[in-house]
């Protein structure tokens, strides 16, 4: 049995509050952090291994400490905007146990040197928010938030600041503009946000979930934490399987279990009499897997090395009663819808994705159409601000790879099936 | 073959433009309207409070500019011209920057609607199991009623419960087709709806995490 560190004991009654967090040893490792240095915080982070829990997998420890030092105001934000299709567990984070991201929050404020920190939670979770508003209402009556906290030098206010409905909102630098008030357009990178991010300053942006492990790091020591998991993906991850599975839901796992038991063990895989046609890893912008990948390990380098990724920890599992093209339409339509239209590769490539797919349902497609498909993913990857054209460029690209015999019986029958009402109509 | 019918006939609106409704969003006969005057707009005294408050958490008052946007429809009940007037008063911006902003995002209101919102989740892990079909019942079932504001939405983040929809800001599922009477006769009648398929219901699935 994995151990269970972010989902312990998480349908506890009154978890959400302090008094029951703080009985269950709550903001002890903020004490432990608060009365160490900095830096020593810092190489706890790194010596933990810890990777960013929201899709890139950045080494927490590292991000850390790229925050310039000196007299400055720095800031940290923590990315609550939630909204890659398939991740659901920042949500049941946020709601269940709201005082372990606030924690997380401090500490990591305590490491790099913040004095403002703002939560970016999506504007759809209403009940989330009233929870985190309750709980940092608590937190700052018990002096766990504000100036000179538990009585020493460091001081750091938080803002829980709802978006208001993009999805563009949850990639960093469209999440800060956003923040300032503004369209959530992405930025040019370099500079990256730890050198100039909100307000010009430097800023820390972590997910939900990696904050939340911080509190745990920090209790535990960064060693121990770095002995869960795999090397090169240490500890557990929650992961939120979801699509055709009998038991949906978000699972704490330790990195490098296989994705069999996954997503059969624990999420009981496709209905009776269903088999996987395939499975998007981490979130609906990773490229997608088969049944045949179904032993590889479920960690960082692993999924990298089958040419898919972690991403935000999301599995959804599609069975062979969907046709693919459903799938991908669903997909690009998706990625149509939220493209901010900053850069021409993602906000036309999106549009023309989508108008091909639908050219191959309605029988008027060639043969000649995929490999065009699949040339105008290959041109938005690599070519925009952000990665939200590459985010369905390559998962529509690893279909069209994967499944182009599929997506040429679908064209042929379309085709048959419009000939046919044609003779008929004649 | 003759099985190939390329479209070549692209639609053409207003200007010649092929984007329908973009030159809605502003009256191009009239200049650009700057600040509002405050001495000639009225704002909701409980308005200006929350906007107000909301400038004063950021060290940038414009970072105010989403709960702003909020408060005010909340208030109008969506950003209507009154409403973007108001806040750009308060804030002390062009109602231009806030309709800018406020056609961003999905969660503000372009056009008056109902007083029920009912997001439809649509996504991926939501349509794998059965979202559309669960569309078109609450669709069929809302009959077109004005106080009830069905919309499509992109993934609301709850593919446990999918599929699922969002009424009033309150999440629900998983639905059947069958309980869209249900949802709607609750909304009409001023009750709770749904209530025994509220997410809040819900405990974790992992085995372990209540061991």
């Amino acid at each position: 049995m994995s151990p269970t560190i972010l989902l312990k004991d998480i349908d506890e009654p009154g978890l959400a509050t302090l008094e029951v967090y703080e009985r269950r040893g709550g903001y002890q490792a903020l004490r432990k952090a608060l009365a160490m240095e900095p830096d020593a915080v810092v190489a706890e982070l790194d010596a933990s291994g810890l990777r960013g829990r929201g899709g890139a997998g950045f080494p927490a420890g590292r991000k850390a400490a790229f925050l310039p030092k000196g007299d400055m105001d720095r800031y940290l934000v923590c990315n609550a905007d939630e909204s890659e299709p398939g991740t659901f567990k920042d949500r049941e984070l946020m709601q269940k146990n709201p005082h372990m991201l606030i924690e997380g929050i401090m500490i990591a404020a305590h490491a790099a040197g913040v004095s403002r920190a703002f939560i970016y939670i999506r504007g759809e979770y209403e009940t989330q928010a009233r929870v985190l508003d309750a709980a940092l209402a608590q937190a700052t009556a018990a002096g766990y938030i504000g100036e000179r906290i538990l009585g020493g030098e460091f001081s750091c206010s938080v803002v829980l600041h709802r978006g208001a409905g993009a999805y563009i909102c949850g990639e960093e630098t469209g999440l800060l503009d956003s923040l300032e008030g503004k369209r959530g357009n992405p930025r040019l990178k370099p500079p990256f946000p730890a050198i100039q991010g909100l307000y010009q300053g430097p800023t820390l942006i972590n997910n939900v979930e990696t904050l939340s492990t911080m509190p745990h790091i920090i209790a535990m020591g960064g060693a121990e934490y770095a002995k869960l998991g795999v090397s090169g993906s240490t500890g557990t991850k929650v992961v939120s399987v979801s699509g055709h599975v009998q038991r949906p839901g978000n699972y704490e796992i330790e990195l490098g279990t296989p994705s069999r038991e996954i997503i059969f063990g624990l999420a009981g895989g496709p209905p009776p009499g269903r088999s996987v046609k395939l499975w998007f890893p981490g979130g609906s912008s990773s490229p997608v897997l088969t049944a045949a990948d179904l032993d590889i390990p479920y960690d960082f380098d692993s999924l990298a090395k089958a040419g898919t990724m972690l991403g935000s920890g999301a599995i959804i599992v599609v069975d062979d009663s969907t046709p693919v093209l459903d799938v991908a339409l669903k997909l690009a339509q998706f990625y149509r819808h939220e493209s901010c239209g900053k850069c021409t590769p993602c906000r036309e490539g999106t549009n023309w994705t989508v108008r091909m797919l639908e050219r191959i349902d309605a029988g008027e497609a060639t043969p000649m159409d995929l490999d065009i498909m699949a040339s105008v993913q290959e041109h938005i990857i690599g070519n925009c601000l952000c990665v939200l054209g590459d985010a369905m460029a390559m998962p529509i690209g690893s279909m069209i790879v994967k499944f182009r015999d599929e997506f040429e019986a679908h064209m042929h029958s379309r085709q048959l099936a419009g000939s046919a009402a044609g003779a008929g109509a004649l | 073959m003759g099985g190939f019918r390329m479209t070549s006939n692209v639609t053409r609106f207003a200007h010649g433009s092929r984007v329908p409704g973009w030159d809605q969003a502003a009256d191009l006969d009239k200049d650009p309207a700057g600040v509002p005057d405050p001495a000639t707009v009225a704002v909701p005294a409980a308005l200006r409070a929350e906007i107000e408050a909301a400038m004063a958490l950021y060290p940038d008052p414009h970072s105010a500019t989403l709960p702003a946007l909020a408060a005010a429809q909340r208030v109008h009940g969506w950003c209507s011209p009154e409403a973007i007037e108001q806040v750009a008063c308060v804030m002390g911006v062009t109602p231009a920057y806030l309709s800018s902003v406020a056609t961003f995002y999905d969660m503000f209101e372009l056009e008056p609607v109902g007083r029920h919102s009912v997001y439809v989740c649509t996504n991926i892990s939501c349509s794998l199991r059965g979202a559309d079909a669960l569309y078109a019942a609450i669709e069929e079932a809302a009959g077109g009623d004005p106080q009830i504001n069905v919309r499509h939405f992109e993934c609301l983040g709850a593919c446990d419960i999918a599929p699922m929809v969002s009424v009033d800001q309150v999440y629900y599922g998983p639905l059947e087709p069958a309980d869209a009477g249900r949802l709607v006769d609750d909304l009409v009648a001023g009750r709770d709806p749904i209530p025994d398929l509220a997410l809040a219901r819900l405990r974790s699935a992992d085995p372990n995490a209540n061991s």
